[in-house]
């Protein structure tokens, strides 16, 4: 079967012609689980029934006023909540969860007609970069089943690079959205700090946290970018900033960007394959009338630990209502208050969950809180100037998505210090509040590589046109995994 | 050793608003246990909060009516700790930068007038109530989690119980005149902790303070205040130490009992509140909410001695509550004698409303039906005496005094021809005591007198008679 190869406009007009169906879609996606999911692990849950019962009302209305992702199938990272649908954040203390209410961002996906397939794996609370961390099973590469699909977010990314579903919604926070795509061969945006409202999205580090779309092209993530971001209400960090069609953006035209490129992304750590893959993009932007020169981000040193800080700072705080009482796990047989709190959370929290707690509660605690909390967020301050500062110049930024392709599975549990140094190339972007999207760019060894687009706030729409312009110059997009065919 | 008593004061208000001040549900007191909750109250998983800016309307209010400067730029903390009632694991709070501080309170102690300062307002959300069974479990109650609060702490100016007193009593009716809190500490609507510690005399440095919890009326806190204070004294003449404690007051003894020995200062882990963004106030705003402000109990007052005349005590007594300042300026709009209305407020109504245990809006009494009987005393048509059964009707079922005058029959009888007629009645059938009266006997004036209101139901004109009377006796 090839029709996830299509994109959304592809399907529209399939539907539209009534050469296929919403019900047939949504079939399509369920088979595909069915037939695939066994090995690639992506999924947490699926909801079948409600899914092929909505497809049919969708198929009932007219073709008149039918957005451009009605009817299409999606996948959401288990941590987006769902009324009446088991959320689970990939954590033995939400195994039963049942949320009461939809996220901003699944209402959008309703308004828009989309057809919620499942829920997606991910690192236990969007903890972790390898999805090794989820409490109920690990996910495997597409590309190469030995492999991880990245993380946080590698459900969504795994189920997209194999098939399963066109779209999916991940979040990022760290890169926990561009390095699965990434390392998964598809595309990944990290929108502006405020673009999409976190209404719903299990809180992992409030000002860092931001729901992403992974679709397997460019224009497809637009639309869905479009379609999920806005002002809400009910997050008061989301912007009144206009939201475009996305779609509008993608001329092609990208003469005369000027690019900046990190000496810092491309160095120390980075893989050869990670910097070869961007000179060559590079040379392709060159070849469509972009320029590049390289520049400095100087505190990007420091974005690392400044991460862990915050995030494990604000994940202590966030975390901390999990306590056993109003819902999620309960220790049973407990005496008293203080072991029911102790032990509900001893043992529902897996050790990443537990170690960042413990870190971000020494981070904020009296005796710590003025050199590592207090100073974090000052030499935050100074990695969002760096790239103020580029932005004067520069209209994108661009660098790798990931320092390699992914890893071996169980590769880098026993050195998270290596994962973490890692990030350095995506937690930057979120400790400055700025959008970044990885395309695929290449392949090592057949396991994807990323190139990773940065951009200035609320300036989605040139990323967008970039990674259009350099995607439909490349065949990355177009090529599948072997587990694609079923085989 | 004479020592000097330093406290200072943590009052807690609820603000008045509809809806709580982080989510939609209502704010409101006395609704059954966990009716009055959304999922944002429960911490659910990814909801966020939401500002409620009419708390931060409220909040702003009460600070500049305490006197305070306000914040160009706030902004809400988390406070963290772990207990039931607080579901998020924190309260949302204000750390560093609270949206009021460095305001001041005038009180008057045995005529001295002193000003108490205010260190800070900042705005919170309270926390829900937890009910402890004898069963060994704990029943939860979210309904007042997320109420808006504004939290008000003194500096250590209060120099004795009396001044805490007058402290709490000038703020309460502070807030109550702004209109953002009902300020009922029955209610839980107004809460007092104390920090109190003692010192030589002439020394600058405070002493070890404890800290009085428990305080559910202005009196406790006087009381508790002064049993803590002749506690510390004790234990210093006897060579102890002051230890660094929480107590509470007990109701039943007047003591103050140990609650917790306290260790290094609790570490709450603040952050601000990422899911906030900072509130930032500029003059307009200022102006705005500064002109929703009313006149305070203060300005009032002033107003009340240089203009109505009223004597300070009066003045004083009547702008305690705004309920009560708000139905005299009434009565006196609609016609009524300053003083008398005073009079009637201070002595018949009070009393009423205190027998009765009821507010003044719960009562048939108007401004309006107040002033037409005072009128009806200054121009003489009723006597005090009558004034009494009028003001029993006019409280109990409302109306106009006229009308309950005029249906009942109460007008006061001033007619000459009529009273002497009545009163060469009496005098005919009782003439022993004008014998009594010529004998001596002033007392015997006063028998006749009652015998004629006796006769006219109490409704012959008081002076009038007595003039009669004399005139008649003295013919015979």
């Amino acid at each position: 079967m090839t029709l996830f190869k299509k994109t959304a406009t592809e399907l529209q007009s399939l539907l539209h012609n009534r050469e296929v169906s919403v019900k047939e879609l949504t079939a399509e996606s369920l088979n595909r689980i069915a037939q695939m999911d066994g090995q690639v692990q992506a999924f947490l849950s699926t909801n079948e029934d409600q899914a092929l019962a909505k497809a049919e009302e969708l198929d009932k209305l007219p073709m008149d006023g039918r957005g451009s992702l009605f009817g299409l199938p999606i996948g959401l990272k288990d941590n987006i909540v769902t009324k009446g649908i088991v959320t689970t954040a990939a954590s033995k203390m939400l195994e039963e969860f049942v949320p009461v209410y939809d996220a901003t961002v699944v209402d959008k996906i309703n308004e828009a007609g989309m057809v919620t397939i499942g829920k997606l794996n991910m690192d236990e609370f969007a903890m972790g970069s390898t999805t090794e961390r989820s409490a109920f099973k690990t996910t495997h590469n597409p590309w190469n089943l030995d492999y991880v699909p990245g993380g946080s977010s590698g459900g969504s990314a795994a189920a997209v690079a194999a098939g399963e579903v066109p779209f999916a919604l991940g979040s990022d926070t760290g890169g926990s959205v561009r390095q699965p795509a990434a390392f998964c061969g598809v595309v990944g945006m990290k929108p502006t700090y405020g673009r999409v409202s976190r209404s719903g999205l299990v809180a992992f580090a409030s000002s860092l946290d931001q729901i992403g779309p992974i679709t397997r092209n460019v224009e497809d993530n637009a639309l869905l970018l479009s379609a999920i971001a806005g002002l809400d209400p009910k997050d008061s960090s989301t912007s009144p900033q206009a939201v475009p069609d996305f779609r509008a953006a993608l001329t092609g035209d990208i003469k005369g960007l000027k690019i900046g490129v990190p000496a810092e992304y491309l160095g120390e750590g980075v893989s050869a394959e990670a910097k070869n893959a961007v000179m060559e993009a590079l040379k392709v932007l060159e070849s469509l009338g972009a320029e590049w020169e390289e520049v400095s981000l100087p505190h990007s040193k420091y974005a690392s630990p400044v991460y862990y800080v915050i995030s494990s700072s604000e994940a202590s705080s966030n975390l901390a209502r999990f306590d056993g009482i109003r819902y999620g796990y309960r220790a049973e047989g407990v005496q008293n208050l203080e072991e029911l709190y102790a032990r509900s959370r001893s043992e529902a929290f897996g050790d990443e969950v537990k170690k960042r707690i413990l870190f971000g509660m020494y981070s904020l605690g009296a005796a710590h809180h003025e050199d590592l909390y207090v100073k974090s967020q000052k030499v935050r301050t100074l990695i969002a100037q760096d790239f103020a500062n580029l932005f004067e110049k520069y209209d994108v930024i661009i660098g790798p998505s990931s320092a390699t392709t992914a890893y071996k599975i169980g590769e880098k549990l026993e050195d998270p210090l290596t994962l973490y140094a890692n990030d350095i190339l995506t937690v930057p972007i979120n400790l400055a509040g700025v959008p970044a999207i990885s395309v695929p760019c290449g392949f090592s060894n057949g396991l994807p590589l990323g190139l990773q687009i940065i951009g200035k706030h609320y300036d989605e729409a040139t990323l967008y046109k970039v990674a259009h312009a350099y995607e439909q110059a490349t065949d990355f997009h177009t090529q599948t995994p072997v587990i694609w065919e079923g085989k | 050793m004479n020592f000097e008593t330093v406290v200072g004061l943590e009052v807690h208000v609820e603000l008045k608003t509809e809806s709580k001040i982080m989510s939609p549900a209502h704010a409101h007191f006395g609704a059954e246990p966990n009716m009055n909750i959304h999922v944002i109250d429960l911490a659910y998983p990814g909801v966020l909060p939401v500002m409620n800016e009419l708390a931060v309307d409220f909040g702003m209010k009460a600070a500049m009516a305490l006197n305070c400067e306000i914040a160009p730029i706030t902004n809400f903390d988390r406070k963290h700790y772990f207990y039931p009632d607080n579901p998020k694991a924190y309260q949302i709070s204000q750390d560093d930068r609270p949206i009021g501080a460095n305001g001041w309170v005038e009180i008057e102690v045995d005529g001295k007038k002193k000003k108490i300062r205010i260190e800070r307002v900042h705005l919170e959300e309270d926390a829900g109530k937890l009910t402890h069974s004898d069963e060994g479990h704990s029943l939860v109650d979210l309904n007042r989690q997320g109420v808006p609060l504004i939290e008000i702490v003194t500096e250590a100016d209060v120099r004795s119980p009396e001044e805490a007193y007058a402290f709490l009593e000038k703020l309460k009716a502070i807030i109550q005149y702004t209109g953002v809190s009902d300020v009922r500490m029955e209610e839980g609507s107004l809460r007092c902790d104390a920090n109190i510690s003692i010192r030589p005399f002439g020394q600058e440095e405070f002493g070890t303070k404890t800290e009085l919890k428990n305080l559910n009326s202005f009196n406790f806190v006087r009381r508790g205040i002064a049993y803590e204070v002749d506690r510390q004294v004790d234990v210093l003449l006897s060579g102890g130490k002051i230890e660094q404690q929480t107590r509470r007051y007990d109701e039943a003894t007047g003591k103050t009992l140990l609650m917790r020995v306290k260790g290094p200062a609790n570490d709450y882990r603040f952050i601000p509140e990422p899911d906030l963004t900072d509130i930032h106030i500029d003059e307009e705003w200022i102006a705005r909410v500064r002109a929703e402000i009313p006149e305070l109990p203060d300005a009032r007052k002033e107003r009340y001695i240089n203009d109505l005349d009223l004597p300070a005590y009066d003045a004083m007594v009547l702008t305690l509550t705004k309920d009560m300042s708000d139905f005299f300026e009434a009565t006196v709009t609609a016609g009524a004698d300053a003083k008398l209305a005073s009079n009637w407020l201070m002595g018949e109504v009070s009393a009423y409303l205190n027998a009765e245990s009821k507010e003044l809006d719960a009562t048939a009494l108007t401004p309006e039906g107040l002033a037409s009987m005072i009128k009806l005393i200054t121009d003489g048509t009723i006597s005090s005496k009558i004034a009494k059964k009028v003001f029993k009707e006019l409280i109990d079922n409302g109306g106009d005094a006229a009308d309950i005058v005029k249906e009942k029959g109460l007008v006061q009888i001033s007619d000459e021809g009529t009273l002497r007629t009545i009163v060469t009645e009496i005098l005919d059938a009782n003439e022993q005591s004008i014998e009594d009266y010529k004998n001596g006997k002033e007392r015997a004036v006063g028998f006749l007198v009652g015998q004629i209101m006796k006769a006219t139901k109490g409704q012959a004109n008081p002076p009038l008679v007595n003039k009669i009377l004399l005139e008649e006796i003295g013919k015979r």
